[in-house]
């Protein structure tokens, strides 16, 4: 569970938010709305310990990440608005690579399949800077694919997926969130999942 | 009567007492530069060895001693800003760099002055001229990397690392520059320590006693204007008798 | 979980770096033709004298590495910054200081290493004697990589920033002093008939002493810049 109390944030001088609180449970998808500039971003960046809050505690099973470190990260994914891609590596590599270095050994196998179920069979072995920028948030979104971490934080998620894509996003949270995962996102896009209620929390 | 300290770690409050605090510093410092100058420049005797010229060790010494305990000082505000988060420390830190740098830049200038009689030379690469020239670049790598981050508290944090890293550095840069300069038999003339005739030890103690009020005085004047950069959209700030004007 | 131990995610970043490398090999190359270069340019400075160029040699090779090394800092983690890599290796779950040693010995591999083996054809561009290039390999063996490390803190704590280029090298070239004095010293007592064995353990000691520091202290900067 992950819980956040009283967090502030600012940017610069400017103060964005503060006295947030919520909570998010196995199984919940919780949404993140706000105008450009609410620090929507500056509120994932916070949870995944990028940026140190002004005031306020955020809470994993129960201990404060702050003290939790490494640990928090090997339950935690992250997808930021950069797709964290190579352009000299080839769709694979990049996969295997990432995945390593999120702590997760993935085999050849593993990442084939993943790579097609994100619709990009047969592009395996190009090099990511000959691929569309579709492509490329698609080769960013298999990471999710290989990954056993339990809470995803993603940001804009939709940017430059096609129909197609967005309905395969929808399938890959609905499972997740079926195998008691938690998914916080932001997008200007309608994601809805089925079967699954979509808390909203907003920032002003 | 027990004083809460961490009362006056809050810029707005400290703000207040600084002010209060500047003139008890800055005018015996200036009081203490006319003493010490007046001892130094027309009552210490002439060098036996050295002349006229040695005089300028009343500028020199201090000047250079000060140079390397404000580094060090300025790493422990940084240290305390980064471990215990409280800005003020960080400010103070910035504050002291440039006097920091301004006495580092005034004992090789004075060297400089003192090494043309004595050495034949403005610049003579000796072991601690050069360290106080490596002290200097310190100073202004910190300077840059605070001035080139907009983000002040990515810029307290950043020149907080920089500072420590290169207070643990300085004794290892002294004591290879000390050693180069052993191997490359360096001609240092050495002062005749034991034989300083009282009045220049007058002189020198209270140069060094002034120059440590001013830098006292000046790091709060500078330390006051960061607040009032930083906080300008507070609004204590803006009841300020001062600002309202 | 299957988490990686800490020495598969040393071998894995290492191994991503040069991979990365080889596909832009450009890169590597021209930090090598820069440190040819200004070692060259000495010679037609100051004067062709054999007795001259020999003396200057040692301190000519290790400023020119000095440079060079400074020159190909701003690759170290600029790169990953730009594309998010850099974001997706503070989450990294094992050890962010592990994962940097692996980015500073990959550094060094494509930046230091490349000097460490051209330097003695450079020394003898400078008439220096076979007992004097064998200490300036070992010197700069040693010393090299302590300029790779120092130089981390340097570059992550200026990512990102308009000028960085030239802010790096204000940083990191007086924290390097002492490595030119002790590398240019070894070779220099050599010639004069000293042994090169103090210079060369002090080498080795500031080798081990950043590599137990600057690992964590350029992971603390990353942390700083990327906030």
């Amino acid at each position: 569970m992950l819980e956040v109390c009283n967090l502030a944030c600012s940017r610069g001088d400017h103060q964005l938010f503060d006295g947030l609180s919520f909570t998010l449970s196995a199984g919940e998808l919780l949404q993140v709305q706000g105008a450009n500039g609410s620090g929507k971003t500056t509120l994932l960046r916070t949870l995944c310990g990028f940026v140190q809050p002004l005031a306020g505690n955020i809470l994993w099973q129960g201990q404060d990440v702050r003290e939790m470190d490494e640990d928090y990260y090997a339950d935690v994914i992250y997808l930021g608005h950069l797709n964290a891609l190579k352009d000299e590596l080839s769709a694979l590599e990049n996969l295997r690579i990432s995945a390593a270095l999120a702590g997760c050994a993935v085999t050849q196998q593993q990442a084939i399949a993943a790579l097609k179920r994100m619709g990009l069979r047969g592009r395996e072995t190009l090099a990511v800077k000959v691929l569309s920028q579709g492509q490329r948030r698609r080769v960013a979104l298999a990471r999710l694919l290989v990954s056993n971490a339990p809470l995803w934080i993603l940001d804009e998620p939709l940017t430059a997926l096609d129909v197609g894509a967005v309905g395969l996003m929808q399938e890959l949270i609905g499972e997740h969130l079926a195998k008691q995962g938690m998914v916080i996102f932001t997008t200007h896009q309608a994601l809805a999942v089925a079967d699954v209620a979509t808390r909203q929390l907003a920032l002003s | 009567m027990a004083i809460n300290w961490f009362k006056y770690s809050a810029p707005s409050t400290f703000y207040g007492l600084a002010g209060k605090l500047v003139p008890w510093f800055a005018w015996p410092a200036a009081l203490l530069f006319c003493v010490g100058l007046y001892i130094g420049f027309f009552v210490a005797p002439t060098d036996v060895v050295q002349g006229e010229a040695y005089r300028i060790i009343f500028i020199h010494v201090p000047a250079s001693i000060l140079s390397m305990f404000i580094y060090l000082i300025m790493a422990a505000y940084a240290a305390l800003g980064l471990i215990f988060n409280t800005r003020l420390s960080a400010m103070m830190a910035t504050a002291l760099a440039p006097t920091g740098a301004l006495f580092a830049f005034i004992s090789l200038w004075t060297g400089a002055l003192w090494g043309k009689p004595m050495w034949g030379a403005w610049w003579v690469w000796d072991a601690r001229l050069t360290s106080e020239l490596i002290l200097l670049f310190l100073y202004l790598g910190f300077i840059a990397l605070q001035a080139s981050i907009e983000d002040t508290r990515r810029a307290d944090r950043a020149g907080a690392l920089l500072a420590i890293v290169g207070s643990v550095n300085v004794p290892i840069i002294y004591f290879s520059v000390k050693w180069w300069n052993t191997l490359h038999q360096g001609s240092t003339i050495k002062f005749t320590g034991t034989s300083m005739h009282i009045a220049m030890q007058q002189a020198m103690f209270t140069m060094l006693v002034a120059c440590w009020l001013y830098v006292i005085a000046i790091s709060l004047v500078r330390v006051r204007s960061i607040i009032l950069e930083r906080e300008r959209n507070t609004q204590w700030v803006k009841e300020l008798a001062e600002i309202k004007q | 979980m299957n988490r990686l131990s800490l020495t598969s995610l040393l071998l894995l970043v290492i191994r991503r770096d040069l991979l990365l490398a080889m596909r832009r090999r450009a890169d590597v190359l021209t930090t090598l033709v820069f440190f040819v270069m200004v070692v060259s340019l000495f010679p037609l400075g100051i004067g062709p004298e054999a007795d001259t160029l020999r003396k200057i040699a040692p301190g000519v090779v290790w400023v020119a590495a000095l440079l060079a090394s400074m020159l190909s800092l701003g690759r170290m983690f600029s790169a990953d910054y730009l594309d998010g890599t850099l974001e997706q290796m503070l989450l990294v779950p094992q050890s962010l200081s592990m994962l940097v040693l692996g980015k500073i010995v990959a550094h060094w591999m494509l930046s230091g290493l490349p000097l460490v083996l051209i330097a003695p054809v450079l020394g003898l561009q400078f008439d220096m004697s076979a007992q004097a290039l064998w200490v300036l390999i070992a010197a700069l063996l040693l010393g090299t990589p302590v300029l790779s490390m120092i130089g981390a803190i340097g570059a992550a704590l200026t990512l990102g920033l308009r000028g960085g280029g030239v802010l790096v090298s204000l940083l990191v070239l007086p924290l390097c002093i002492p490595v030119l004095i002790f590398g240019a010293g070894a070779v220099e007592s050599v010639t004069t008939g000293m042994s090169a064995v103090s210079h060369l353990s002090l080498l080795g000691a500031m080798l081990m002493f950043s590599l137990v520091f600057t690992p964590w202290v350029s992971a603390q900067a990353l942390r700083i810049s990327m906030e």
